[in-house]
């Protein structure tokens, strides 16, 4: 689906647990998410904490859709990126 | 050669652990075979001895590829086998790609034949079909007597190094191996009937299919985020309590749209998921966990990107056919764009 949303003109970053999935179905941005039934949640934390988990995850994909790539790039959280590259 | 000492990997529920809540489960052992691999055994007339089941939790697997990889090579390895075995996996895409990942691995790393079976729409087809012989199922555990002979077949072809058919005849996933063999008529014949064929409109196989290249050039990024109307969409089912456009837990056929414009927080009493492919308890909880619609808004009111899209989108991603996903993709993005979104983030379980 995210592939789609690029196709018509539109940045999409796709938030997913199995980073190799997103990558073979195609996603251009990709952010690696928590995990499979809980992409931006962590059961374990405290509430306030858990928000802060969420924020930061969201912050990481609203600065992929910022970004001018080239090919498939994961965005890694938190770690602000210099060039191209398939890791950013 | 005689008897054949096998290694088998399977999930969680074919290990006979438990269904969906034991997705979170490590590898583990088991000495001797499960139910599949004693299938395994009879299929090929107690030639295969599975000497050790090697169990690991869907989720598990998926979420830790890296870490499980190394652990089930040790485990191969200390009991030598001759051949290794994953699944089937049919159409469950975290099960398909641990299969295909495991089964490579220890391919390269072991120079063990290692064969898996699994259906076209999983993802672990396309992981692994050019190092291995994946064996292409049905959708369900519904194919396993017609499957379990054909990887029995060529399991032991591979191991008596007999010829192997075609990918038609064995019925396995092609591996992009190209074999020389006499044709009865010369290349030009061949074209020009092939060409008449097309002409009538007749069936015609292709000799070389071109390689399907679907990459999507990236789009130009946002340029100004203090300025953006950003989007939230889900494959993760999250729906108003009660379902009320009753999405399918599996193969949706459709996406729904609801508003959010006047929500902050989505409530476990409001808001629900409606996917039937991982533990919804976590989701029902806190359906932010899926949809972080609660986050979003505080980095709206704190001004990182200017407002949140009144609505969101939703579908259920499990087992939904390619070419549904295709076109909700599509459709959903149009329908952002006219509507003056600029940026999309989807979320995915």
């Amino acid at each position: 689906m995210v592939k789609e949303i690029e196709r018509v003109g539109l940045p999409a970053v796709q938030i997913c647990a199995i980073v190799p999935i997103a990558l073979t179905v195609g996603a251009n941005r990709i952010v690696r998410a928590v995990a499979i039934p809980h992409p931006t949640g962590n059961p374990k934390l405290e509430r306030k904490e858990e928000v802060e988990l969420r924020k930061s995850l969201l912050r990481t994909a609203l600065r992929s859709l910022t970004e001018r790539i080239q090919e498939q790039t994961v965005f890694k959280q938190e770690e602000f990126s210099s060039g191209a590259g398939k890791e950013k | 050669m005689g008897r054949v000492k096998v290694a088998h990997y399977l999930n969680q529920f074919f290990g006979q652990i438990g269904g969906e809540d034991k997705a979170g489960i490590p590898p583990q052992l088991k000495e001797g075979p499960s139910p599949v691999g004693q299938f395994l055994e009879k299929e090929s007339g107690d030639r295969f001895e599975v000497v050790r089941t090697i169990i690991c939790g869907d989720n598990y697997a998926a979420e830790h590829l890296e870490e499980v990889s190394p652990v089930v090579l040790k485990w191969v390895e200390e009991v030598q086998p001759d051949l290794f075995l994953a699944g089937p996996a049919f159409a469950a895409g975290r099960y398909g790609m641990a299969c295909s990942v495991m089964c490579k691995t220890v391919h390269q790393k072991l120079g063990i034949p290692a064969l898996t079976a699994m259906h076209s729409s999983n993802p672990g087809v396309d992981e692994a079909r050019r190092e291995i012989y994946i064996i292409e199922t049905g959708e369900s555990t519904l194919d396993m007597k017609r499957v379990i002979p054909r990887m029995v077949t060529v399991a032991q072809k591979i191991l008596d190094k007999a010829s192997i058919g075609t990918p038609q005849e064995e019925g396995y996933f092609p591996r992009g191996v190209r074999i020389n063999v006499r044709a009865e008529k010369r290349g030009s014949k061949r074209a020009v009937e092939m060409l008449l064929k097309k002409l009538r409109g007749e069936p015609f196989e292709t000799e070389l299919p071109l390689p399907e290249f679907d990459k999507v050039v990236p789009a130009p990024p946002v340029t100004d985020l203090s300025n953006a109307v950003i989007a939230l969409v889900t494959e993760g089912g999250i729906v108003p309590k009660g379902n009320p456009d009753r999405i399918e837990a599996h193969n949706a056929s459709k996406y729904c749209k609801y508003f959010i414009g006047n929500v902050n927080d989505l409530r476990r009493e409001e808001y629900q998921t409606a996917h039937g492919g991982y533990d919804p308890v976590y989701a029902n909880d806190d359906p932010d966990r899926v949809l972080p619609l609660d986050a979003i808004r505080l980095l709206e009111k704190e001004g990182v990107f200017e407002k949140l899209y009144d609505y969101y989108y939703v579908t259920v991603g499990n087992v939904t056919a390619v070419a549904s996903a295709a076109r909700y993709g599509r459709e959903i993005g149009e329908l952002l764009l006219k509507d003056g979104v600029q940026g999309v983030i989807l979320t995915s379980t």
